[in-house]
């Protein structure tokens, strides 16, 4: 450059090759910054409004959040989240491989199972398993329309609690089906031709060739999937399994305080799915590699 | 010589579309056989009836004398199991055009995966065949790189190694040179060169003209699912006998 260099570039940085960097003064703003600053207020006067509101009772929030009651109602839901999402996993893994088989009988299964799990509200499932003895009033192990080696009581080993994991279990296992099924299809079908043509059997190429690689599309719609899952289990207190929210119900219908106590169990919600929303995070980098 | 391929007839069709009909050819022990044609012509399904990535519709496919993804009993034909279909294609390698490395999978664990799930075979002898594998295609150094950190030239390199892993004592190539950007051709074709000199059984179906001419024994022009022309490539390629192969090689010489 032999004329003198416009004030604008007058600090520009020299790279080794000599090119010129541009520093450019940045585009403004300003619409940007009103908007920040209104929603700014409003969000602190609504919570300020809210923190300091003497009906929220924040004394008798402080007094139930940790009791035993309700820890053991919180026990009991992330119990129920973890047995219902392996339920659900396992049961969505074999639907998607059924649904994916050449013979129409098991692809039709698969189908049919979605079809009506899917198409039934979850609370109506729940009661049906919980009243499930009206219909099915023995279960036992034994020849079809020949003799019975042993039975028992429906009623004793469908309990509240097996009731709640088949339901919750159940349902999910036909969502969890299709995102499975997605998984496996996405990837492609180059992969499994050179997995066949190194001398791979089907089982082999499913195990160690395309299921890591569907992982990376099955994983995050199945953290959401727990996520809502442990919403869901609140749904249980229909069957009176004492989870937290009907130990929640059972605390407030005896001293009236409904607004702290679901606060209480709002807390713990929240806690629970930050925990859940942070492992799902690892997991998730962990088979993005 | 010894025959690794002997194709009697064979016919393939795609719903009502006939992709193969009626293919007769040998390939002997240590021959190098090049199939050349416009795209569509069936050479690359044919390729893929080798190892029943295809399942031949009529007619007979011999691999090593025995039939490729079935069985014959009694003067009755029986579809072989997964698990049968399976051994038979450890002996046949394949090598895409695409690629289709692992990409789960470190280049070095692409090369010792079917070995060591396969065949059983002890981790640490694969894990240094697998190493010699890699140095023979010049890839000693991406042993630990992932496919995607990899150029074109250089999956393609760790797909024969891939291949060559299960000790196939056949290779079947699929455009292996297709989807590469023009300055990696050559080092692919390289590392094809060196299997050719180790007397590999290579069946290779390729639009690489000059490679053809240069290292195959037979040169096989396919056309509309039949084999129009075959011989050696210098015939073939300086006094094509049919009208079809003149036309073709008239475009692309």
């Amino acid at each position: 450059m032999t004329a003198p260099s416009p004030k604008v570039f007058s600090k520009t940085a020299q790279r080794g090759d000599g090119a010129v960097a541009i520093e450019a003064v940045p585009l403004r703003h300003p619409g940007r910054w009103v908007g920040s600053a209104v929603l700014a207020f409003l969000v602190i006067f609504l919570l300020q409004g809210w923190a300091a509101n003497p009906r929220m009772q924040w004394d008798v929030v402080g007094e139930y959040l940790f009791s035993p009651a309700v820890l053991q109602g919180l026990g009991t839901t992330l119990l129920l989240t973890v047995l219902a999402m392996v339920v659900g996993v396992a049961g969505g893994a074999v639907l998607a491989i059924l649904r994916m088989s050449s013979n129409p009988l098991l692809s039709g299964l698969s189908a049919f199972y979605i079809w009506v799990f899917r198409g039934t509200p979850l609370l109506v499932q729940l009661l049906f398993w919980y009243f499930l003895s009206a219909v099915v009033p023995k279960i036992g192990l034994g020849v079809p329309w020949g003799p019975t080696f042993f039975e028992f009581d429906t009623n004793q080993i469908i309990t509240q609690m097996t009731a709640a994991v088949l339901g919750l279990g159940l349902h999910e296992a036909a969502y969890m089906g299709e995102i499975v099924r997605a998984g496996i299809t996405s990837v492609d079908v180059g992969q499994t031709e050179a997995a066949h043509a190194l001398g791979m059997t089907r089982f082999q190429t499913l195990r160690k060739i395309v299921l890591p690689q569907a992982m990376r599309l099955i994983i995050p719609p199945t953290g959401n999937q727990a996520v809502s899952m442990l919403k869901t289990t609140s749904l249980v207190f229909a069957i009176a399994v004492p989870e937290l929210l009907t130990s929640i119900q059972g605390i407030y219908s005896r001293n009236f305080q409904q607004v702290p106590l679901l606060t209480v169990a709002c807390i713990w919600y929240l806690v629970a799915t930050t925990v859940l929303n942070a492992g799902q995070y690892y997991i998730e980098r962990r088979f993005n590699r | 010589m010894m025959t690794v391929v002997r194709a009697e007839g064979v016919c393939k069709r795609y719903g009502t579309l006939d992709v193969l009909k009626g293919i007769d050819l040998e390939v002997r022990q240590g021959e190098v056989l090049a199939m050349i044609g416009p795209s569509g012509s069936g050479k690359s399904t044919f390729l893929r009836c080798v190892n029943h990535l295809e399942r031949v519709d009529a007619g007979r496919l011999y691999v090593h004398d025995r039939l490729v993804g079935y069985e014959e009993r009694g003067g009755k034909i029986y579809e072989l199991a997964d698990h049968a279909v399976a051994r038979q294609r450890r002996g046949i390698g394949m090598v895409f055009q695409r690629f289709n490395l692992f990409p789960h999978m470190t280049a070095l664990e692409n090369v010792m995966a079917a070995p060591v799930l396969v065949k059983k075979e002890p981790k640490a002898a694969v894990r240094e065949r697998a190493r010699d594998l890699l140095a023979r295609v010049g890839l000693a150094d991406k042993a630990g790189s992932y496919p995607a950190q990899l150029s074109g030239g250089q999956q393609q390199r760790v797909a024969i190694a891939r291949a060559l892993a299960m000790r196939p004592d056949l290779m079947l190539f699929d455009e292996p040179t297709s989807a590469l950007d023009p300055e990696l051709v050559g080092e692919v074709l390289d590392v094809m060169r060196a299997l050719v000199e180790d007397g590999m059984t290579m069946i290779i179906v390729t639009h690489e003209m000059g490679f053809a001419r240069e290292v195959c024994d037979t040169l096989v022009f396919m056309d509309g699912g039949v084999v129009i022309e075959s011989g050696p490539p210098g015939d073939l390629l300086n006094a094509p006998q049919h009208e079809r192969t003149q036309a073709f090689l008239s475009k692309v010489l």
